[in-house]
């Protein structure tokens, strides 16, 4: 008890955090002082050694990790509870979203989903000018980057081309914010070509936003819809994920005796660990915690039912060159054909796995397989099924490797291409590879622009100017900033790699 | 038809209008000390001079001809030191169908092909039947196919490569002829004639114009360009900034090409009438 009082006191005194920065940080130290969901030895071992991670969500899971509010019912029927009547115009709208969101918890204290925001505007828009728009869109945004500044927190448009979307995009590149994260939905069949161009010339100036693959991301949910938060999590709308753990591949490689052992043995006993850990969590939620007894139940905000289970791994770039070590193989993830294919075998396994595993009081009865962007503390293994850090092929290369694996990740994988500044000069070529990757089967498509300030860390949205200042010991309004700082030092993720093309041929590698 | 290939790019943002497929094809008809890429200029002729020169044994003579594993091979670019006439040992020869099958693999990610070198047109008839052989192909369609020139082709030459050609970006690597032989070894009066050629055809797509210290960054050479691009009408001019990149031997000591001066070049051809100028993205 005597440590726990003294982190309390660490944090009550830290000069660099904000009254409200310390508030949230007791709480979770406060949790985490309650004797954590019971779970049998085995698990519980796998825990203490990470090769199972809980992402240190805390040890008494009063609220789901993600919380995807269905928005469209406070603004068509108002609230009771929050003694809100439906809104009528524009300002009414974006008024009760903004107190809306601060209804709706989820594991970083702050909403990480606020919403569809062109489906939920659009009906407001009749006889609203552009450019009205664009002021007021300007408006919420500073509201939602000072007052919710969290770069977990997401918006989503599309996947038409729509006044509201355009506005946003207008916006976010004018203003260069961290939050909130912006995903577009894009579908060739819907969304202008136009409107993708918008996007990727957004995407050259701030590596904002994010583009989804929406034919995929619909088939793989349902009618009522999906939204992609946080870190390019896909989740069903009006749900959301209950928990997120994960498997360190790489750890459970270190473990194993070559491939056939780590496939047969060793990979399915920890995917069953890491299942029981989800389904600890998921009863403490469901029948102690009094979560799902909320207005947000009650008046149809979210629904109990729609809350998955996301079934995290990372590390499967160290995990597939281990595994080409002990066969003697000098292959690299990323780079060579039968690596890649190893990781393929891997992922389809891990799919099987999940889908074969039950899991109580989840959406549809089984877990979602997810490629993990990554904690700032991982300084041994990559992120999700992304390749090793400063190793990465051209981006089309890039594209390539990873593909075949997507259609696996159903609630999201993030890679992330490091782009050399000279796309600045030609989006078009970037346009060009988000079209291919799509074509090829990714789920979603994502770019850092070198020189950018505003980069992405692990899936979340920092500016670099920060994190030198919070080195230098400043402190920073935005809570994602720290977490940047951490990853910068532990994890050399600043030093992804960009490309410098065609200046510099490197005359024996073809 | 074959052709000699000294590296095959994916990925290019800066080979033309989006991402390109870029062929590097060995061999070129001028010697600049400048060169950039000095290994792509000669024609090995297996001589076997640069086998004893890689330390990983990733070279040898087989049957009289320079044999290379790039299994082996570390980048290390020792073997292009060594070899006395600027050409490279580890080269591969490329069919128009090789290419072809590059080009479908990659479709999707691609918005056209830029051949460049070495100098590209060395090898005019390769790139005729290559880029007819893409206009025929369905499932190519929409690809549009880019050279990058010095422009030391004759109108013969263009006739046959303008009609399957989309868009030519050529060099000019200076006007006055002493310097532009100083810096070539060749006249300049072909390269001129081509960007006519080019632009009657409606199919130059840039001219570009490498500014290096003390030899074209002078104020009648910047005069004579802007002179020469107002008098092919509308027409976008990149101009390039000299550095060292890559560059052996004595033109490692002449200076690089400031930023400033580039912007002040600039803003002279955008006063005198030139209507794009284009500056480089990118300082390192
Ligand atoms: S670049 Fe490759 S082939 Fe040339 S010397 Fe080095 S290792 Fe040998
Ligand atoms: S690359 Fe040069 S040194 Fe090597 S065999 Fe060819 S000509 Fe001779």
């Amino acid at each position: 008890m005597l440590d726990g009082f003294q982190k309390l006191r660490g944090i009550v005194n830290d000069p660099a955090l904000s009254a409200a920065q310390k508030a949230h940080a007791l709480a979770v130290q406060a949790e985490n002082l309650l004797p954590y969901p019971a779970l049998d030895a085995e698990t519980r071992e796998a825990l203490d050694a990470r090769i199972i991670c809980d992402m240190y969500e805390g040890a008494a899971p009063y609220r789901p990790r993600y919380v995807l509010a269905d928005f469209s019912v406070v603004l068509q029927k108002g609230s009771c509870w929050l003694e809100l009547p439906p809104p009528e115009t524009l300002d009414e709208a974006l008024n009760t979203l903004m107190i809306a969101y601060h209804h709706v918890p989820s594991i970083t204290g702050m909403p990480v989903y606020i919403g569809q925001l062109d489906a939920l505007l659009l009906p407001f828009c009749d006889g609203v000018s552009d450019e009205e728009l664009y002021r007021k869109i300007k408006l919420f945004w500073r509201y939602i980057d000072r007052v919710l500044p969290d770069a977990f927190l997401h918006a989503n448009i599309g996947p038409t081309d729509n006044p509201v979307a355009r506005a946003v995009l207008r916006v976010d590149a004018e203003l260069k914010q961290i939050a909130p994260n912006l995903t577009l939905l894009y579908d060739p069949a819907v969304s202008s070509e136009d409107l993708l161009a918008h996007a990727v010339r957004n995407i050259t100036e701030c590596s904002k936003p994010h583009i989804a693959n929406h034919p995929i991301h619909a088939a793989t949910f349902d009618e009522a819809g999906y939204g992609i938060v946080s870190c390019y999590n896909a989740l069903p709308l009006r749900g959301g994920a209950s928990t997120l753990a994960r498997v360190n591949l790489r750890e459970v490689a270190l473990r194993s005796h070559g491939t056939e052992d780590f496939l047969g043995t060793q990979l399915p006993r920890y995917v069953e660990l890491c299942a029981r850990l989800m389904q600890a969590r998921i009863d403490y939620l469901y029948d102690a915690s009094g979560f799902f007894q909320s207005f947000l139940v009650e008046e149809g905000w979210i629904d109990a039912d729609r809350f998955t289970a996301m079934f995290g791994v990372f590390g499967m770039a160290e995990a597939v060159n281990a595994l080409q070590d002990m066969a003697g193989l000098a292959g690299r993830y990323g780079h060579d054909a039968g690596a890649n294919a190893l990781g393929l075998r891997i992922t389809e396994t891990l799919a099987e796995m999940v889908a074969a595993r039950p899991m109580r009081n989840v959406w549809r009865g089984r877990a979602m397989l997810h490629a993990q962007a990554g904690l700032s503390t991982d300084s041994e293994a990559t992120p999700g099924i992304r390749i090793a850090y400063g190793t990465e092929p051209d981006p089309v290369a890039h594209v390539q490797a990873l593909a075949p694996q997507h259609r696996y990740y159903a609630s999201g994988v993030s890679e992330i291409l490091t782009l050399d500044e000279t796309v600045k000069a030609n989006p078009e070529a970037v346009l060009q590879l988000a079209k291919g990757a799509f074509a090829a089967g990714f789920r979603e498509f994502t770019a850092n622009v070198a020189s950018n300030d505003l980069v992405r860390v692990t899936g979340y949205m920092i500016r670099l100017s920060d994190v030198a200042r919070h080195g230098a010991g400043d402190g920073s309004r935005t809570n994602t900033t720290a977490l940047g700082a951490e990853a910068a030092k532990l994890t050399g993720i600043l030093s992804r790699k960009p490309r410098v093309v065609a200046q510099e041929r490197d005359a024996g590698q073809r | 038809m074959q052709a000699n290939v000294s590296k095959v790019l994916r990925w290019s943002a800066v080979d033309g209008p989006g991402n390109r497929l870029v062929l590097f094809l060995q061999g070129c008809n001028f010697a600049c000390p400048g060169c950039h890429n000095p290994h792509t200029i000669g024609i090995c002729d297996s001589c076997g001079d640069c086998v004893p020169a890689c330390p990983r044994g990733a070279l040898s003579l087989t049957g009289g001809k320079i044999a290379f594993d790039p299994g082996l091979c570390d980048q290390c670019d020792l073997c292009l030191r060594a070899c006395p006439i600027s050409a490279s040992p580890m080269t591969e020869s490329l069919s128009v169908a090789d290419v072809l099958a590059l080009l479908r693999a990659n479709r999707p990610f691609l918005t056209g092909i830029t051949v460049s070198g070495g100098e590209a047109t060395v090898h005019a008839k390769f790139i005729a039947a290559l880029f007819t052989a893409i206009g025929a192909d369905p499932a190519l369609a929409g690809l549009t196919r880019f050279i990058d020139s010095n422009g030391h082709l004759g109108p013969l030459g263009w006739q046959r490569l303008m009609p399957v050609t989309d868009g030519l970006m050529l060099d000019i690597k200076a006007f006055d002829p002493a310097t532009h032989a100083a810096l070539t070894g060749r006249d300049n009066a072909k390269s001129l004639a081509s960007a006519r050629i080019a632009q009657a055809a409606g199919k130059l797509y840039e001219l570009r114009f490498l500014m290096v210290p003390g030899f074209t960054d002078s104020e009648a050479e910047i005069a004579a360009l802007a002179a020469f691009a107002r008098s092919l009408g509308r027409v976008r001019v990149k101009l390039n900034a000299y550095q060292h990149h890559g560059v052996q031997g004595a033109a490692r000591d002449w200076p690089k090409m400031p930023r400033a001066g580039v912007e002040a070049a600039a803003a002279r051809l955008r006063a005198a009438g030139v209507t794009e100028v284009v500056t480089p993205a990118v300082w390192l």
